[in-house]
């Protein structure tokens, strides 16, 4: 079951994400980050596929994946 | 080694080889281009490396690059090349990285002539790149000196973490003269390891990073007098000054250096059948200026003339030395044309009748 | 049961936050170039170039020995370094006016001579640093504030396609093409840079990967526009795909036929 967590106050709300995720899982926040942007955060943690588009897209390192159990990767990275 | 008879450009080559110099980047132009060629004969032969640049920008950036991994890296141009090779010279200072940068003087501005010149001083000694900045310059006035010279130019280019630029013309690079080179004479200044060096973090050390950007105005005010500071100790350790025929009185000194100074020197003798007392103060280090020895010299004379091929550029730090205490004269050619001892005898005897005419003006 | 944490700071990247633009491709180059220093173990050799650009702090966020090159002269510096140490593995990262503009003397001669170090070219048709102005990569009709019209290929040319100027060149190198402004593409673009790093690694020849980017606060508009535009535009001119391998074929011209020059007459 993959797992992904977004750091908050790394996100400088580009969206890159939010456009990667095939699944459409991601969205902004309507909150603000300590930088004072929008940051993005996951919607709909449970359909989530594990694809790694999301932290591939971002140019921040504010993504991570965990998962637990198998996780199948559809392309190599 | 036993002296060799040998091309003054040959002779800074193999000076530089014998100093440890591995890595010689550089762009064909003439007067210096023996330097080159002998280069790439030597170096492969002590399992050195040799790259003809496409231009001296690139021969100036590739030593830049070498040398920020901790080897002993040189260049060699004349004027125009020395002209495009200014901005890395300006960032080799701020990055305080060692190097060794050879001028093989010709006449200018622009593409001038291929004969010697000495019009390039302002731009050796008062920057030629941006910001404040030096590099500590030597003039060799004969193959034999270059060879030292170019010797104690890799030593005290590694002891100061700065470039050092020696300072030719097209006779010296040219001359074929005898050399005697001394490998094995101990270095000027010592050596400390280059722990600064890009040489691979394997995290034992602070990461070497090879830069002078300083994007902080206070880091950069502090980076600018840690590199005064330099400047500073060069003045005070590394000046170096020459004096011929000063064991007598004398009313003329004339102060030249390179292959002027060598014209002067012989001029001394026909001077002295003519019954002027002169004598010859030759700077040595054109950055830091010998500003007391020359001001001392000069207070011994009641003149002083000043003998460049140029326009006249070291005149002014002369000038500077002498703060107006004695009358200043010059003589100067341009466009690659010599300067011949009669010319200076000449110069020389008619400032000595001025100085009489005025003697005789007070008296009358 | 156990999370296993897939994703983690590469170490060759300082844990540091970068000046970058929110959505700016450099931020995805750096990891892409990290994670490939470490997944090759290249770290404790790496020397990097920086360029003079928006990358030009590349140096503070790379944990290896780095060189702040002048403008467009990091592959004399890196021909420095690598001449000095060939042990060492060279990374030169530059941008348009810096590789393609100030800087064409230097990267077609480091290729032409063949130095063994690998070039990182970000291509985003524009001098980001600076503010926007037009670059050799500026697109026809595309708006920068030195061609506020668009550029005129009349007055300015039209923009150079380096990899492809690049692999003419007889010397045996590594020349590609890639793109990073979708997570697809760029793992395409990691994949073409281990390539480029493993030629080099190898001892092999010189290598350079460049990589179409974007760039959103320049071009005026979001990073997702910014994308769409890089691919509605930029694609077409800039062809992905691997122009020179080091086995590759010389790109000699053809023997001229004799009877297809005028005015001959037929031996």
């Amino acid at each position: 079951m993959p797992h992904i967590r977004i750091d908050r106050d790394r996100c400088k709300g580009c969206e890159c994400c939010v456009h990667a995720c095939p699944q459409g899982i991601l969205a902004m926040s309507a909150a603000i980050n300590t930088r004072g942007t929008a940051y993005a955060e996951v919607a709909e943690p449970r359909r989530c596929i594990g694809c790694r588009l999301c932290y591939i897209a971002c140019p921040d390192l504010a993504i991570e994946m965990r998962f637990a159990g198998t996780l199948y990767c559809y392309f190599a990275y | 080694m036993a002296r060799k008879l040998i091309k003054g450009c040959e002779a800074i080559g193999e000076a530089a080889v014998q100093a440890g110099c591995k890595l010689f980047f550089g762009y064909p132009i003439t007067p210096q281009t023996e330097i080159l060629e002998y280069m790439s004969r030597r170096l492969p032969q002590v399992g050195g490396t040799f790259v003809q640049a496409e231009s001296e920008v690139a021969a100036s950036n590739m030593i830049y690059g070498a040398a920020g991994t901790g080897e002993r890296a040189m260049t060699a141009s004349s004027s125009p090349g020395i002209s495009l090779m200014m901005e890395a010279v300006s960032y080799l200072a701020g990055a305080e990285l060692p190097a060794v940068i050879v001028n093989v003087m010709r006449a200018g501005p622009g593409l001038g002539g291929i004969l010697p010149g000495q019009a390039d001083y302002y731009q050796a000694t008062k920057g030629g790149g941006h910001g404040d900045y030096h590099c500590l310059v030597l003039a060799p006035w004969s193959a034999q000196e270059a060879a030292d010279l170019m010797r104690d130019a890799f030593d005290l280019s590694d002891f100061y973490r700065n470039p050092v630029m020696v300072l030719c013309d097209g006779l010296i690079g040219q001359i074929m003269e005898p050399v005697e080179f001394h490998a094995d004479r101990p270095p000027c200044q010592p050596s400390a390891p280059k722990t600064w060096a890009t040489t691979g973090w394997r995290g034992d050390r602070p990461r070497a990073i090879i830069n002078s950007l300083y994007l902080d105005p206070e880091a950069l005010e502090k980076h600018n007098q840690a590199l005064q500071a330099k400047y500073d100790a060069m003045a005070r350790n590394e000046v170096r000054c020459a004096e011929v025929g000063m064991e007598a009185p004398y009313e003329l000194l004339i102060v030249a250096y390179g292959s002027a100074a060598r014209v002067c020197a012989t001029a001394l003798g026909a001077l002295k059948a003519q019954g002027v007392a002169a004598a010859l103060c030759r700077p040595i280090t054109l950055f830091p200026f010998p500003y007391a020895e020359v001001r001392r010299a000069a207070e011994q004379a009641k003149a002083v003339l000043v003998v460049e091929l140029s326009a006249g550029q070291m005149i002014e730090d002369v000038r500077l030395a002498v703060e107006g205490r004695r009358p200043i004269h010059f003589l100067g050619r341009q466009g690659g044309m010599l300067v011949m001892p009669q010319d200076v005898a000449e110069k020389a005897a008619g400032v000595a009748r001025l100085l009489l005419e005025a003697v005789e003006g007070n008296r009358g | 049961m156990a999370e296993t944490v897939l994703f983690a700071r590469p170490r060759s990247l300082e844990p540091l936050d970068t000046h970058y633009c929110p959505g700016c491709t450099h931020g995805v180059v750096h990891r892409l170039v990290a994670e490939l220093l470490d997944e090759l173990e290249l770290r404790e050799r790496t020397v990097g170039i920086a360029p003079v650009g928006c990358a030009v702090l590349a140096y503070n966020y790379f944990a290896t020995d780095f060189q702040e090159a002048s403008h467009g002269r990091a592959p004399a510096v890196a021909t420095g370094v690598k001449r000095a140490r060939p042990d060492l593995f060279v990374v030169a990262y530059q941008g348009d006016g810096d590789l393609a503009s100030i800087g064409l003397g230097e990267i077609v001669h480091c290729a032409n001579r063949g130095e063994k170090v690998s070039v990182v070219f970000v291509n985003n048709a524009t001098y980001g640093m600076t503010g926007g102005q037009m670059a050799p990569t500026t697109l026809p009709g595309q708006a920068t504030t030195t061609c506020v019209e668009g550029r005129d290929a009349a007055l300015a040319g039209y923009p150079i396609r380096m990899a492809e100027l690049l692999s003419t060149l007889k010397t045996p190198a590594f020349i590609a093409r890639a793109a990073a402004h979708t997570p697809l593409h760029a793992a395409h673009a990691k994949a073409m840079l281990r390539r480029a790093f493993r030629y080099q690694a190898e001892g092999r020849c010189f290598s350079l990967v460049e990589l179409l980017s974007i760039c959103p606060t320049n071009w005026g508009m979001p990073p997702h526009g910014a994308a769409r535009w890089l691919e509605e535009h930029m694609l077409p001119y800039y062809p992905i795909g691997v122009f020179k391998t080091p086995d590759g074929q010389d790109r000699a011209p053809l023997p001229l036929d004799a009877r297809s020059v005028p005015g001959r007459t037929v031996a």
